[in-house]
């Protein structure tokens, strides 16, 4: 943690707006992730949500565990959704129904996010509709049972690139999202991790308070999905952040701004180690990721002005 | 084709394996898809097996992409195919309709699930076959099959493949999710080259080419890109030589040949069985799992003395309009079981031409019909 002046638990709100009792798998890095978000929203939001492992985990009758307005979208529209939601309230209000305060929040996994959902995400982000969107980013399909998307990592096994004897598993890098949402020129963009909750808060709170669009890349650990043990998603993230693999940094209005400057990152391997999507990995190519993550790691490094 | 790599025996597997199995038995080298329940299985098994046989799988960023790589593939030369369930199924609509215009062979499995919209997505629904039909816009033909068993995924896909090369129009396979997901014994096999159709190639040298331009077959033969041919395809409206020609003589020269080649070659194309038929005095007609619950019911009914008998369809497009006007006219009454709340049944009411009463047994999904529900229907029809 950078700064431990946040760390006052005690001061967060106790009120849970995403109820105990739903479907996920034991030890679920994404249900904790969404959890944490609408602690920090709080109840004043209209949630759209895209398909998914938290639409089938959280919504079905009775173990629903949305204690907000929320709307189930399809796979390829929580943008647009929520687009539309924003304008009709804006629309109200301008005509001086109702003044209505809620925040508008999409929220999507990788592949509603970085696929099927670019397109919808994109045209929002352009048009500057007043809305957060949440990406919960566990790097694969897992609700259709573990396949590739854009946002899995280099050499991860997943039911449509396994690895074996002609496939090293995923051949192409993680699509860098945060970086195609910076580029839409938005007020703010950043990186989050349930295992850093206080920072999670943090960052909701700001996003929810900008006006215009805003955007949080949610890296969710999914003990089902990743192969590690089920107690060790906390775990997980706190080693994708130490190793450089998932840096938590913010971008507002352009400017990059690293929240936690490691003096020394862990080898990638503590990361890699635990999870059997990457038990394959011949030592070679963990060097490989290993070159990898330290240049990008040294590029964002850069982009912040941090270090020398 | 080399067989290299082609599995053969017996297997206990399920039926979107088995569909899989049946694309590269059928030579099917190029697959692109998206993930969704219950047609994931196809992808999976499709991403393992192609590099096996020196084919490519790609995922793609959704299922308008699916049906657009398989329509590029396509053109470079593969034999290729995708798969989905209803939502997919939708947003591959408009690219249909360009596979159709460019008369590109390819095959597009549908295992279908309870809709509209998300529904039911991991429980059974047969309410996409009037999509399958008319989904895409605009004035054409396709051409459907409907598997029934884990087996019939295997052979129907090889099938499939040969009626799209033949007739260069997407063909689709329209199974359910019981059909994919149950587990069954199929038996795979290599298939001879004889056995299986190639798209009609062009015979004259490049300088003489016209990529439109038609025999008395109705389907032009079809160059490949990097072969020296020089050609033009497009969505627009084209004439002989592939260049849009936006008038309606010639929309009316294209798009009568693009119907035309299905509907004058149904002979060729209809495929149906019967059980009990000839003594029918109600004829069940069914499709997909449906059509083995039927074929239980009708069995009941006869050993109740009752003359019933099956028509299980195969293609269900183009549908066997003159064989369902045949039956009409020894026969007292059809029923229909499906799971929608009425598709097919129209099609067998409009051929039945109130020759034969025509009753629908809908299921709205997520299960299957019973069987006595489906007798009790039976003997309804013939009060």
């Amino acid at each position: 943690m950078e700064n431990f002046a946040i760390y006052v638990p005690r001061l967060l709100p106790q009120e849970e707006n995403l109820a105990p009792g739903h479907r996920a798998c034991i030890g679920c890095g994404e249900v904790l992730a969404v959890r944490l978000v609408c602690k920090a929203l709080g109840r004043r939001v209209i949630v759209s949500n895209a398909t998914g492992c938290m639409e089938i985990v959280s919504s079905p009758y009775p173990t629903t565990s949305w204690r907000v307005p929320w709307m189930h979208t399809l796979f390829e529209n929580t943008a647009a959704t929520a687009s539309g939601m924003e304008a009709g309230l804006k629309a109200l209000n301008r005509k001086g129904k109702k003044a209505i305060t809620a925040k508008v929040v999409a929220m999507a996994g990788d592949g509603g996010t970085s696929d099927i959902g670019l397109q919808a995400l994109s045209g929002a982000l352009e048009r500057g509709h007043n809305f957060l969107f949440v990406c919960y980013d566990n790097e694969a399909y897992m609700n259709t049972g573990i396949q590739r998307s854009s946002a899995t990592p280099f050499g991860a096994s997943t039911t449509t690139s396994p690895a074996g004897k002609l496939s090293i598993g995923q051949t192409s890098r993680k699509k860098d999202l945060t970086a195609i949402v910076v580029a839409h020129r938005i007020p703010y963009v950043a990186t989050a991790c349930p295992s850093y909750p206080f920072d999670l808060i943090n960052k909701v709170e700001k996003a929810a308070a900008i006006q215009g669009p805003a955007y949080l890349q949610v890296l969710s650990p999914c003990p089902t999905g990743w192969r590690h043990p089920s107690d060790l998603a906390v775990r997980m993230g706190r080693l994708a952040v130490e190793t450089g693999v998932f840096p938590l940094y913010e971008v507002e209005n352009g400017k990059y701004k690293l929240n936690l400057d490691l003096p020394k990152l862990r080898p990638v391997m503590d990361y890699l180690k635990p999870q059997g999507r990457f038990r394959h990995l011949p030592a070679e190519e963990v060097e490989r990721i290993q070159e990898q993550v330290t240049a990008d790691y040294e590029e964002l490094k850069k982009k912040a002005g941090v270090g020398a | 084709m080399s067989q290299e790599g082609i599995i053969q025996g017996e297997f206990f597997m399920n039926g979107d394996e088995a569909c899989a199995e049946g694309a590269i038995s059928a030579g099917c080298r190029f697959f692109a898809g998206y993930p969704i329940t219950p047609a994931t299985e196809v992808a999976e098994r499709m991403s393992r097996r192609l590099p096996e046989v020196g084919g490519t799988y790609i995922q793609m960023e959704d299922e308008i992409a699916s049906m657009n790589a398989i329509l590029g593939a396509s053109w470079a030369g593969a034999k290729a195919m995708t798969s989905t369930s209803g939502p997919g199924f939708s947003l591959m609509m408009e690219n249909l309709g360009l596979g159709v215009m460019l008369e590109t062979p390819c095959v597009v499995v549908d295992v279908q699930r309870a809709g509209p919209s998300t529904g039911l997505p991991t429980s059974v629904g047969q309410g996409d076959i009037m999509q399958a039909r008319w989904g895409s816009h605009g004035t054409y033909e396709i051409i459907a099959l409907v598997p029934s068993s884990p087996q019939e995924m295997f052979d129907l896909t090889i099938t499939a493949f040969n009626l799209s090369e033949k007739y260069r129009v997407p063909v689709l396979i329209m199974s359910d999710e019981v059909v994919g997901h149950m587990s069954e014994k199929v038996v795979l096999r290599a298939v001879p080259p004889e056995e299986l159709v190639e798209r009609p190639r062009p015979s004259v040298p490049p300088e003489k080419y016209l990529p439109y331009q038609t025999d008395g077959s109705l389907v032009p033969p079809m160059a490949l890109a990097g072969e020296g041919y020089r050609f033009h395809v497009t969505g627009l409206t084209h004439d002989e030589r592939g260049y849009p020609a936006m008038n309606a003589a010639a929309q009316d020269r294209l798009v009568r040949r693009l119907v035309d080649k299905i509907r004058l070659n149904r002979s060729d194309i209809i495929r149906y069985e019967e059980a009990w038929i000839d003594d029918a005095e109600v004829v069940v007609c069914a499709y997909g799992i449906t059509s083995r619950v039927a074929r239980h019911a009708v069995h009941m009914a006869r050993s109740e003395g009752i003359r019933a008998g099956l028509l299980r369809l195969i293609t269900v497009w183009p549908f066997p309009e003159e064989h369902v006007r045949q039956l009409a006219r020894r026969t007292q009454a059809f029923v229909v079981p499906e799971i929608n709340y009425g598709q097919i049944v129209f099609e067998v009411e409009r051929c039945a031409c109130g020759q034969a009463r025509t009753a629908l047994l809908p299921h709205m999904g997520g299960g299957v019909h019973h069987p006595e529900a489906i007798l009790e229907a039976i003997r309804e029809a013939l009060r």
